[in-house]
């Protein structure tokens, strides 16, 4: 059986006319243009990596493995970038933990609460966030929202006082309305969408029967979300989370606005610091040599980590969304 | 037991509910949860644009948009980001005009002749991560390979976009591309077309709404971006009509430098060049749903 069909499907490209062999030449021509721009995107990361990497090469060799050390003082020629890593670190995982509840709470909002002509309204509202540019954010950050905060974060600071690990976060002298905290609660505003919009395509493809399964053993809503949505989403929401977090990581005004520029590593969240992409957009331009070597080299770092982080997230999501279809 | 408290009550309601129990109280408790995440993003948006819009809109005016980038010490009222906004039209259209077709060729290429293929698959994947790529690495990148060699030009800052906007425009093409039956392809090639003749005149048309619509949201959000911006073009605050040459300005770029500025005047006039930048993208992402909504012939 499966011989015939074989034997079938090859038989005309065997026996073909020779006319339907001459292929036009704008036709073969066409074909080479699409392969070349479906490869261009191939050779601009491959590019990215090399030619960044080889401006950045004065930082390497000069530093060796102390730029992982905490020292940055261009001044003497030492590039130790550990305050930008840590700050990249700690804004991330600030916004990660403030988007994702409330992101994974919009999208079971969407699927399984509310009726279905409402789902559109809100995820137009919650794409508008996506709308917003990240040099706009920035300026209500640093003008509005930190002067704002300002307070709010000294009262925190006075109530923690004294308190062990309290303290260690949110106490100490130092705060200032520009911190790590409040780029994190911006990178999480500029997530959320993302977040949200990737978490809802796997939620939405729970199957049906399975719910209404679990809604006729007399499950309440809240427990077929725990007992038939959650279990199945997992996966994909973990790689939705991931890509959230190479977002954050890789934002870049937003948080040079707001960060309060300050390259210190401190467990105080309310204390100004400084991470990789806002280091490099505020001081770029005025580095030379080696100072712009190791600027260069922050963003080969960054591209690595967001690659890094980019392909296992893909990779989770990709393969939760083909389980998904072949359930 | 409510009964007997009141005896007088009229023909009798039977509940057939479950009584009032923690496993209710607690779905109860986890759908006002959800709708609270919703109130907690609504909160800081509308926040963001009701500042925008009430500082902006004191600000703009005509001459606003028309005059020339004053001092950073100037006070509000004098001058305008008139060659910023220039700018930012002049190197977004060219960087449309650069990404757009490579990212349509891309996905015609990924679902119309790479198919199920492990090439097409593999680009696919790499689009992805591409969108994930930090948009000031695209500015390092463009300024190691272009920059350096050539100088700054609003030639370099539309090649840095060019970067973030093409695996936007290829996934959203290629998912319109799937979107188009395979019935017309079939009955195209069954009047003896060429594949790319296939391709151009049946495939592309059958999804033109939808492929229009995801390039205006590629431009809407490649209009605000700063990021790789800042060491391609240089932010000078003259006017530069040429886009290919000599250091050129954008709204987003000034809103950056402003932000930092003490002067209440060049935060003034930050405030209205986002408010511009808003509107600006505001507009593409208008027309790419009307767009959507008038021409797009099949949807998801």
């Amino acid at each position: 059986m499966s011989t015939v069909t074989k034997a079938d499907s090859a038989a005309p490209a065997e026996s073909a006319h020779p006319l339907a062999q001459r292929r036009p030449l704008g036709d073969r021509g066409f074909a080479i243009l699409a392969l070349a721009s479906g490869l261009l995107v191939l050779v601009i990361l491959v590019l990215i990596a090399v030619s960044t990497s080889q401006q950045a090469s004065a930082w390497f060799s000069a530093e060796g493995l102390k730029i992982f050390t905490n020292n940055w003082n261009p001044a003497n020629n030492q590039f130790g970038a550990l305050a930008f890593i840590y700050g990249t670190a700690i804004t991330a995982a600030i916004a990660v933990i403030i988007a994702v509840p409330v992101s994974i709470g919009i999208a079971l909002l969407l699927t399984e609460v509310v009726p279905r002509r409402w789902a559109r309204p809100i995820v137009y509202v919650v794409d508008l966030l996506a709308v917003v540019p990240s040099v706009v954010w920035g300026l209500w950050g640093i003008l509005v929202l930190a002067p704002w905060l300002q307070h709010i974060y000294a009262s925190i600071a006075s109530g923690v006082h004294g308190i062990p690990v309290l303290e260690n976060l949110f106490g100490g002298s130092n705060i200032s309305g520009a911190s790590f905290f409040t780029a994190g609660l911006i990178l999480a505003f500029m997530i959320t969408p993302i977040v949200t919009s990737l978490s809802r395509e796997v939620i939405a493809t729970t199957s049906t029967i399975d719910k209404q399964g679990a809604y006729a053993l007399g499950a309440t809503r809240w427990e077929m979300i725990r007992g038939v949505v959650w279990p199945h989403s997992q996966g994909g929401v973990v790689g939705a989370v991931l890509l959230g977090l190479g977002r954050a990581m890789g934002e870049t005004i937003a948080a040079a606005l707001v960060i309060g520029s300050s390259a210190t590593i401190t467990s105080h969240l309310f204390y100004p610091g400084y991470n990789m992409p806002a280091v490099i957009a505020n001081q770029f331009g005025e580095a030379s040599g080696t100072f712009r070597a190791a600027l260069m080299g922050l963003g080969v770092l960054l591209f690595a980590f967001t690659i890094i982080i980019n392909v296992i997230a893909r990779g989770i999501v990709e393969r939760s969304a083909r389980r998904a279809r072949g359930a | 037991m409510a009964v007997t408290a009141q005896p007088q009550a009229g023909p009798q309601k039977v509940d057939l509910r479950e009584p009032p129990s923690w496993r209710r109280t607690k779905n109860r408790i986890m759908t006002w949860l959800m709708i609270l995440a919703f109130v907690l993003t609504v909160i800081p948006l509308g926040f963001v644009f009701a500042t925008v819009i009430a500082k902006g809109a004191s600000v703009i005016s005509w001459s606003f948009l028309t005059s020339g980038i004053p001092p950073a010490f100037s006070p509000a009222g004098v001058g305008g980001m008139g060659p910023a906004i220039l700018g930012t039209l002049e190197i977004t259209a060219l960087a449309t005009v650069i990404a757009v077709p490579l990212g349509i060729l891309g996905a015609i290429y990924i679902n119309e002749y790479g198919g199920k293929g492990l090439l097409s698959n593999f680009i696919r994947f790499m689009a992805d991560v591409m969108t994930g790529v930090p948009s000031i690495v695209m500015g390092l990148f463009i300024y190691t390979i272009f920059t350096l060699h050539f100088g700054y030009s609003g030639l370099g800052g539309a090649l840095a976009l060019a970067c973030l906007m093409l695996p936007i425009v290829i996934r959203s093409t290629e998912e319109m591309l799937k979107l188009v039956p395979d019935e017309l392809r079939q009955g195209s090639y069954a009047l003896g077309a060429t594949k790319s003749r296939v391709t151009v005149t049946v495939v592309l048309p059958a999804a033109v709404g939808g492929i229009v619509s995801g390039c205006l949201l590629a431009v809407a959000r490649a209009a605000g971006e700063t990021a790789p911006l800042l060491f391609t073009i240089l932010t000078v605050t003259s006017v530069n009509w040429n886009v290919f040459s000599g250091a050129n300005t954008s709204l987003a770029t000034q809103i950056f430098s402003n932000a930092t500025q003490i002067y209440p005047g060049a935060q003034a006039r930050g405030w209205g060049a986002a408010l511009t930048l808003v509107a600006i993208a505001f507009i593409f992402m208008i027309i790419a749903r009307l767009v959507t909504a008038r021409f797009a012939r099949y949807q998801n």
